[in-house]
C-alpha cells in the first residue's frame, strides 16, 4: 500500500473529535523533494491530515510510514526526536520566539539538536542569506514585516537540515506579492535541498507552485492527477 | 459551447421533436442566446448523419412534417466522453461548464467527478504558467498573472458549484 520510493507515506486514516470526524480513510504519498499541495475547503480534514503526517496528533487507526519506519507505532520520545531531526515546520504567523533575535530564532533548530551557537548562528545565517534575509539578523520578529518573519521562519524550518517541511497555510496572512516571493524562495530552496514538502492551503495561487495536488473532501484525500 | 452535445444530452431523457428540443434549450441553457431553428435542424441532421441519433417518427397532423428524434447507444457514448474530458482551461468558460454540470445532474452522471477532473485541469495550467513565470522576465510575469488570476476566479467558481450541487440538483431536475 506505501507507493513506491515515497518518503512519507500514509494509508487509510481515520480521526475523529467527538462524533465529528475529521479524517475518513485518507490516504497520502510524498517524494523526497517533491512539493505536495494538500487543498480542500475549510473543515475538509486537511489540517488534521498534515498534523497526523507530521506526529503531531495520532490518528485512531490507519497507518504512516516514514522512511521505512512506521510513525503511529513509535513511543512518544521517538517520535517527539524524529520531529527534530526530520521534520521542519512552517505556519501561518506566530511561530517566532519574540525575545529571541531572527538569527538566534533560525539557529534554534540546530541548538536543540546539540550544534554549538557560532557554527549553529553561521548556519543559520547562511539560510537568511538565500531566504533573502540576511540583513535581519539582530532584529527581534516584532521588529520586521510579516513576509520578513515568514522568510525568517522558513530558513528556520530549512537550517536544521530537514527531510520534510510541513507548511500550513504559509502566506495566509500575507499579500499575494509578499506571499509569492515567500512560495518562491520556499519551494527553490526545498527542491534544490532535495526536502519534500507538504503544503497545506486553500489558495489556487499557492497550491500552483507544487508539483503535484491533493484535495480533501469530507475527510478522504483524493489525488486526480492519477485519475484524470 | 457545443451545441450537438447538448442537444444530445436532452435527447437522454427521451425522443423529441426539433422544435420541443429548441424550447428545452433555450429554457436551461439559451437565456442570451436562444437557439435558432435552422440551428437545431442543421444540428440534428450532422447528429442523424453521423449515427449518434435516429428517427424515431414522423408526424404531420395537417401541417409540414415533424421528425422525432431519439438518441442512439453511439450517442450516448459520445455525451459520456464529452462531459468526462475536462474542457482547455481558458478564462470564460463558465457557460460550457454550467451546461455540463447541469446535463450531469439531468442524465444522472457525477457533475462532482466533472469538477473535480475540471478543478485539476484548472491547476495543472495553473503550474505551468508559474513554472513558466518563475522563469521568464516582467513581461511574462503580467501575462501570466493575467491568465493566473482568471484561471483562479474559474476555480472559486468550480468550487462554490461543487459545495451548491445538492441545491442545484432540486433546481434543475426536480
Amino acid at each position: 500500500m506505501i507507493p513506491d520510493g515515497s518518503l512519507l507515506a500514509a494509508h487509510d486514516l481515520r480521526k475523529t473529535y467527538g462524533s465529528t470526524p475529521a479524517l475518513d480513510g485518507a490516504s497520502f504519498s510524498v517524494h523526497p523533494g517533491e512539493v505536495v499541495a494538500v487543498m480542500g475547503p475549510s473543515g475538509s480534514g486537511k489540517s488534521t491530515l498534515l498534523h497526523c503526517l507530521a506526529g503531531i496528533i495520532t490518528p485512531d487507526s490507519g497507518t504512516i510510514t516514514y522512511a521505512g519506519r512506521e510513525l503511529s507505532a513509535m513511543p512518544d520520545a521517538e517520535r517527539s526526536a524524529l520531529r527534530r531531526s526530520d521534520f521542519g515546520f512552517v505556519f501561518q504567523f506566530g511561530q517566532l520566539v519574540p525575545e529571541l533575535t531572527c538569527v538566534e530564532n533560525v539557529a534554534l533548530p540546530l541548538r536543540l539538536n546539540g550544534v554549538r551557537r557560532k557554527a549553529a548562528e553561521r548556519t543559520a545565517l547562511e539560510w537568511m542569506e538565500r531566504l533573502e534575509v540576511d540583513d535581519l539578523g539582530a532584529q527581534r520578529p516584532g521588529e520586521v514585516s510579516g513576509g520578513q518573519g515568514q522568510r525568517v521562519a522558513v530558513a528556520r524550518a530549512l537550517a536544521g537540515s530537514p527531510k520534510v517541511i510541513f507548511a500550513d497555510e504559509p502566506t495566509g496572512a500575507l499579500d499575494s506579492l509578499n506571499g509569492e516571493r515567500v512560495m518562491e524562495l520556499l519551494t527553490e530552496a526545498a527542491r534544490s535541498a532535495n526536502v519534500a514538502v507538504v503544503l497545506v492551503t486553500h489558495e489556487a495561487r499557492v497550491a500552483a507552485y507544487s508539483d503535484r495536488d491533493v484535495t480533501v473532501r469530507d475527510g478522504r484525500a483524493r489525488d486526480l492527477e492519477h485519475a484524470v | 459551447m457545443s451545441i450537438g452535445h447538448t442537444l444530445l444530452g436532452l435527447l437522454e431523457s427521451g425522443p423529441r421533436h426539433g422544435y420541443d428540443l429548441k424550447r428545452t434549450f433555450d429554457e436551461k441553457f439559451g437565456q442570451d442566446r436562444p437557439l435558432h431553428y435552422g440551428q437545431v435542424y442543421s444540428t440534428m441532421s450532422r447528429l442523424l448523419k453521423n449515427g449518434l441519433v435516429e428517427v424515431d417518427g414522423v408526424e404531420s397532423e395537417g401541417g409540414p412534417e415533424r421528425k422525432r428524434y431519439a438518441i442512439t447507444d453511439a450517442g450516448i457514448t459520445d455525451v459520456t466522453q464529452w462531459l468526462a474530458q475536462p474542457e482547455k482551461p481558458e478564462p470564460y468558460l463558465q457557460s460550457t461548464l454550467y451546461t455540463k454540470v447541469v446535463l450531469a445532474l439531468l442524465t444522472d452522471r457525477s457533475a462532482a467527478d466533472l469538477l473535480d477532473a475540471q478543478r485539476s485541469a484548472h491547476l495543472r495550467m495553473m503550474r505551468i504558467l508559474t513554472d513558466r513565470k518563475r522563469k521568464g522576465d516582467l513581461a511574462d510575469q503580467l501575462i501570466c498573472d493575467h491568465a493566473l488570476f482568471h484561471l483562479e476566479a474559474d476555480l472559486r467558481w468550480l468550487e462554490l458549484t461543487a459545495a451548491r450541487l445538492d441545491q442545484l440538483a432540486k433546481v434543475v431536475a426536480p
